[in-house]
């Protein structure tokens, strides 16, 4: 049954692209922006995890990684990229991608340059249908499940969700609404470095080592999956991400290419742009006259 | 009473002066429409005083309240809301998503579906289409449904700009009618058309906007009747 367990492995590692791939399409959908940073932000959850776990404390771990994400994204948004707000794109492109090797020194800077290993969450293995599972990637899977499932719902059918989507679609008219769209902003970059606090644990699920660079490749690839998907659109980040992961799971299974993964990931980016620019699930948007 | 005052209103594109010092009220009860070309100068006088672009100079009174600085969303929930040109619904929204966001400011369910069922038996065709997807609609079943969008957070003021533009001419009678009615359950209305003859014809007092200044003023009769006005906006 190693079919299974690829896809397993596959669905889990697209759950986790999903997560991060959600903070760039929510971000760019309602700040029309490309926080270039929120890769950034896994890197900063994984070590709020290892000063916990560093204590023993796995369930205080996560919700301080949350916590802490939360609190980084919203100062981010307030500090560096509020004051650009109807700035040129590439003033707040560059200021992103500041914000991203600021991080990453601070961390250097902080926990030093050798990698840190979080130790603790090990959870084992399961024989699931003939095949060999690790819990870790259910639990991944079922978490990531869930967050897309109420993600979803917060968005269809609650106020602020609602207005998110309104913002998305027409600044100026969301506004005549009475909508605060700073306030709007706000939460998703709340909403955003809450899902990379996950991805970050998820992670280390994965592999318990963290460095001040670990957010840098996933959010690359994350952010792939959201264009994939088409950027902007919720539903096409989870639907990129969990593409992305089942590509990068089945290529890694294939001893002959499995080197050439991310080139293959990347490759099969190019080619989805060039037949569909907007993405699986992006909006061609109607030109009005 | 003067609901809306304008004093020496100035706004500037970059170095570009659109707004040259304007200065007109809106008194409670009144339709007031603001006349002009293209490029006048009416749309940033209407997006400035609701704080979507920023004002340079000058003082906006709302009620008793100076609205020059506050931000556009709270100057909505002073009661004060605009139906923007080019209607600008939430193309992706359903008709009923679209009229619940217009009651973002009034969160409580009750009132909410008292309202909802006024819009509907004021626009039957939203009602008949209440489910579908709002960027599928004619463009005058969208300027209904940007109408009664706004009305639902129970302006004291409405303001609409070019709500007949790019409709048929029964939808533009249509258009009219609604704002004479919405006038005459206690809304205070100011408008800015493109159509001079029928936006005169239905308001108290109307202002001539010419290359960022108001050149004239005076009711809507009397413009109607001026000779500037007839030569430059009625065709003849």
């Amino acid at each position: 049954m190693e079919f299974l367990s690829t896809l397993i492995n596959g669905l889990s590692l697209g759950g986790r692209y999903a997560m991060i791939a959600l903070g760039y399409t929510m971000v760019y959908g309602i700040a029309k922006m490309l926080n270039f940073a929120h890769g950034d932000i896994i890197m900063v959850g994984a070590y709020t995890i290892y000063i916990f776990m560093a204590m023993n404390q796995p369930l205080i771990a996560i919700i301080a990684a949350i916590f802490v994400c939360v609190l980084f994204g919203v100062l981010i948004e307030k500090i560096a990229y509020k004051p650009l707000r109807g700035a040129s794109p590439l003033a707040v492109l560059i200021t992103a991608i500041g914000v991203s090797y600021l991080l990453q020194s601070l961390a250097q800077i902080i926990f030093g340059s050798a990698n840190k290993m979080v130790n603790g969450y090990e959870f084992g293995m399961v024989k699931f249908l003939g095949a060999d599972i690790q819990v870790s990637e259910l639990i991944t899977l079922g978490a990531a499940t869930a967050v897309m499932a109420a993600l979803t719902l917060f968005v269809k059918y609650t106020r602020t969700g609602r207005a998110m989507i309104a913002v998305s679609e027409d600044k100026g008219a969301a506004q005549l609404m009475g909508i605060n769209v700073n306030k709007i902003i706000m939460i998703t970059f709340a909403i955003g470095s809450a899902l990379a606090a996950l991805a970050g644990l998820f992670y280390l699920f994965k592999s318990p080592s963290v460095s001040n660079n670990l957010g840098a490749m996933p959010g690359i690839k994350a952010f792939t999956a959201a264009v994939i998907g088409g950027i902007g659109s919720i539903p096409g980040a989870m639907l990129g991400g969990l593409l992305l992961g089942i590509i990068e799971s089945v290529s890694y299974k294939i001893s002959a290419i499995a080197p050439y993964t991310d080139a293959i990931e990347f490759f099969i980016l190019i080619v989805i742009l060039l037949i569909r620019p907007t993405g699986f699930l992006g909006k061609k948007r109607r030109e009005k006259v | 009473m003067a609901l809306l005052e304008v004093k020496d209103l100035q706004v500037y594109y970059g170095v570009i002066c659109a707004l040259k010092g304007i200065s007109f009220e809106v008194n409670e009860g009144e339709i007031v429409t603001l006349i002009g070309a293209n490029g006048a100068g009416k749309t940033t006088t209407m997006q400035s005083i609701v704080g979507l672009i920023p004002k340079q100079s000058g003082i906006v009174t709302f009620g008793d309240k100076d609205i020059t600085k506050t931000p556009c969303h709270r100057i909505v929930r002073l009661g004060m809301t605009q139906v923007p040109e080019g209607r600008r619904i939430f193309q992706e929204l359903s008709v009923y998503e679209n009229l619940l966001m217009g009651a973002f400011t009034n969160p409580d369910k009750a009132s909410f579906k008292k309202d909802l069922d006024a819009i509907y038996t004021r626009f039957p065709r939203l009602a008949e289409r209440r489910n579908q997807i709002a960027g599928t609609l004619s463009g005058g079943e969208q300027q209904m449904l940007a109408m009664g969008r706004a009305i639902m957070s129970h302006p004291k003021l409405l303001m609409l700009d070019e709500p007949s533009m790019g409709l048929s001419p029964l939808l533009v009678n249509q258009v009219f009618e609604i704002i004479k009615d919405i006038n005459r359950d206690g809304t205070t209305v100011l408008l800015v058309e493109q159509n001079a003859g029928k936006s005169l014809a239905i308001s108290d007092r109307a202002y001539v906007l010419e290359n960022g200044s108001i050149v004239l003023r005076g009711t809507g009769i009397e413009l109607a009747s001026s000779e500037m006005v007839r030569k430059a906006y009625l065709g003849g």
